[in-house]
């Protein structure tokens, strides 16, 4: 395992900057998230890294050593794609074994057997190891290409949305798996999606992308606590941030433009009155839509649910988090 | 607008039997779903609703007419589909004023109509460009425009977000949530994600192998699961089954887990055998002191909340609290649970067993 450093990263595609001067470190036996929508070149960053992409400037070093004239194979990353790419006239061990089986690697049967057995086991397809690859259905494909790059012991893991195919039930198994396969074996994985509750919850660090350009990168609790924009801001948590006129509620500065309020940093009983237009009963929490002056904002009800829709209700921001005009966190407001 | 009223409606296909008897009642204006896995035989119900299917038995009532015999278009329910089926060579006027034209009514009345629409949806800029060109988003907001301008007693939805991306697909559904309020017409929306159903519905019917497991609203749902079923696939991260073998007493509010003492609602049946104890991730706290002991296994990071992942000797357990909550993987701690919110289930049948909690909600459709 080891560090990857990239330095003033940069790539295009014709006239279209895909990557602008992206500077990250990713740390030995880190798990770093790419946080960002469609475009905003997640994917890409993991393909100038992984050699299947050519860089134009900058440099990626991994374990030291600048890798951008080196060829995938050279670079020792393990790569999951999206769209599982299986070998469909091989054995579900055979697809398993095929990396280590590669004459640069040069592994043992013993220890080829030992290694698939115990990667198999990690994704419970024990039971299929003998399926044809194409006898399984989506979701055991995909554990099969997850665990034929953890069978191989590289510099670096490289996922693509490994778990954006699979139901939400075995999303949701596989991403606590992974995340405990990555520390136990203290391994560097780089992990590409858009769902946010896989970033806040794998991550050690996640790294915020806008158009190109790494534009915070931090812990997710740094992320989500202390963003510094409202880009940023509005990457993480569910129900969204709301973000309301800074002259909504009084006692902010003038240099205030809008307030970033989260669903939870409300108090009820004293500053604005609202009108609740619909209450959500989710189970583990209550969502009310409020009206504040033509703005509609979602908070969360506190305990006992008091309200119901078509009632009012007075609401104070606790702690909201200020910008400027243009969008940035205003510092120590 | 309209009520639906669906009794002992069931579907065969050959051997199969895709809805069972199933029997729930629409009340006029509700916002309804129907959610399930795939291949529960929520889609065929819908179906059947909308004449696209004819049932092997049963009735169905709309405003207290028997329909179920009658072709689709005699019901006057409109249906928007999961693929946006638009006609790809006309405008987005001419696919909005399609089913109008059909009926022979007047252009003029047409276009106003139109108009009305579009407003509504906000696609007022949008009349005349080639459906090709369009969003996502849009494409549904069309379709569904397709639907409304009939002014039908009421809508079927079948997954209607179903293809889009996350982000887009919560606004979508907060849109069609705040149009359905505007225009306060029945809707019966088909479904197999549960937050989706949580947030919009007003009365769920989950469905499991072709039978209603429970119909009530979200919160009864949540709370008080008919069976083990619904309480699993309610909910994320789901409830925690605590399987025992012991038994309950009517009237007891205690329950021995092998030798741990747990409180629960007060117990209105006898049950003895292999049982269950639910409790959902929320209604366990973690301290120092306690029986039930368990160390921490993961730790995954919510914003607000933390789900901490917790092996005891009743298997894996997790407990949503608070982010504030210091909690390290490898900490010795005690679990304890919220004894209101507990319910217990016989594992056999699957079926909650009735308590103070739950009494009165556990009427099946």
């Amino acid at each position: 395992m080891a560090e990857v450093i990239i330095e003033k990263l940069y790539k295009s595609f014709g006239k279209t900057a895909a990557i602008v001067d992206m500077d990250m470190t990713i740390e030995d036996g880190s798990l770093v998230v790419l946080l960002g929508p469609t475009g905003a070149g997640k994917t890409t960053t993991l393909r100038l890294i992984s050699g299947l992409e050519k860089i134009d400037s900058g440099s990626v070093s991994i374990d030291g050593r600048v890798v951008n004239e080196e060829t995938p194979a050279q670079r020792d990353v393990a790569m999951v794609f999206q769209q599982y790419s299986l070998y469909p006239h091989l054995s579900v061990r055979d697809n398993l074994a095929f990396p280590l089986r590669s004459p640069i690697l040069n592994t043992e049967k013993r220890e080829i057997e030992r290694k698939v057995n115990e990667v198999a086991e990690i994704l419970h397809i024990t039971s299929k190891l003998d399926n044809r690859a194409t006898e399984l259905s989506g979701g055991e494909m995909q554990r099969v290409s997850i665990g034929r790059a953890l069978v191989r012991d590289p510099a670096i893991y490289l996922m693509d949305e490994p778990l954006s195919s699979l139901d939400a039930r075995l999303r949701a198994d596989l991403r606590i798996e992974l995340k405990r396969i990555q520390s136990e074996l203290g391994s560097t994985l780089l992990y590409v999606t858009h769902d946010q509750i896989e970033a806040m919850t794998m991550a050690t660090h996640v790294g915020v992308l806008q158009e190109g350009r790494l534009v915070q990168f931090g812990t997710p609790r740094e992320i989500y606590e202390n963003p510094n924009s409202i880009y940023v801001a509005g990457r993480l948590g569910l129900p969204r941030i709301n973000i309301l006129p800074g002259d909504l509620f009084s006692g902010l500065g003038s240099e205030v433009d809008t307030i970033g309020l989260r669903a939870e940093h409300v108090e009820y009983g004293a500053g604005q009155t609202a009108s609740v237009k619909r209450v959500e009963h989710l189970g583990d929490q209550t969502r009310l839509h409020l009206d504040l002056r033509g703005h509609s904002l979602t908070v969360l009800s506190p305990a006992g649910d008091p309200y119901t829709a078509g009632t009012t209700v007075k609401i104070q921001p606790v702690n909201p988090l200020c910008f400027d005009v243009s969008g940035n966190r205003i510092a120590g407001a | 607008m309209a009520e639906i009223v669906v009794n002992n409606l069931r579907k065969d296909f050959g051997d199969f039997t895709a809805v069972q008897e199933s029997s729930f009642t629409i009340a006029d204006g509700e916002f309804f779903m129907l959610l399930g896995p795939s291949g529960c035989g929520k889609t065929t119900t819908l179906r059947m609703i909308a004449g696209l299917e004819l049932p092997s038995a049963g009735e169905i009532y709309l405003d207290g007419e028997e329909i179920s015999q009658l072709p689709p278009s005699q019901r006057d329910i409109a249906f928007v589909f999961q693929m946006f089926a638009l006609y790809p060579h006309m405008n987005v006027r001419r696919n909005i004023s399609y089913p109008l034209v059909s009926q022979g009514m007047k252009r003029r009345d047409v276009r106003a109509k139109v108009a009305e629409v579009a407003k509504i949806l906000g696609i007022e800029d949008m009349l005349d460009k080639p459906v090709g060109g369009l969003s996502g988003g849009d494409r549904q907001r069309v379709a569904l425009g397709r639907a409304i301008v009939r002014e039908p007693k009421a809508f079927m939805m079948d997954e209607p977000l179903g293809a889009l991306d996350a982000e887009f697909r919560e606004h979508m559904s907060e849109e069609l949530r705040a149009l359905h309020d505007r225009m306060g017409a029945t809707t019966v929306y088909v479904t197999h994600d549960q937050l989706e159903a949580m947030q919009m519905g007003d009365k769920i019917v989950v469905m499991n192998n072709a039978v209603v497991e429970q119909f009530g609203t979200p919160q009864d749902i949540y709370n008080k699961p008919a069976t083990l079923f619904v309480a699993d696939f309610i909910g994320s991260p789901s409830m925690n089954f605590l399987d025992f073998n012991g038994a309950v007493t009517s009237g007891a509010s205690v329950v021995s887990l092998a030798d741990l003492s747990v409180e629960v609602p007060t117990q209105l049946e006898d049950k003895s055998g292999a049982l269950v104890l639910g409790v959902r991730p929320e209604h366990v706290t973690l301290r120092d002191q306690g029986d039930l002991r368990a160390e921490v296994l993961a730790v995954e990071y919510l914003g607000t909340t933390q789900i901490v992942v917790l092996q005891s000797v009743f298997g894996e357990i997790k407990a949503r609290v608070d982010a504030v909550q210091t909690v390290a993987v490898g900490d010795q701690v005690a679990l304890h649970f919220r004894s209101d919110t507990i319910t217990l289930f016989d594992r056999a049948t699957g079926a909650a067993i009735r308590s103070s909690l739950n009494d009165g909600a556990l009427a099946h459709g």
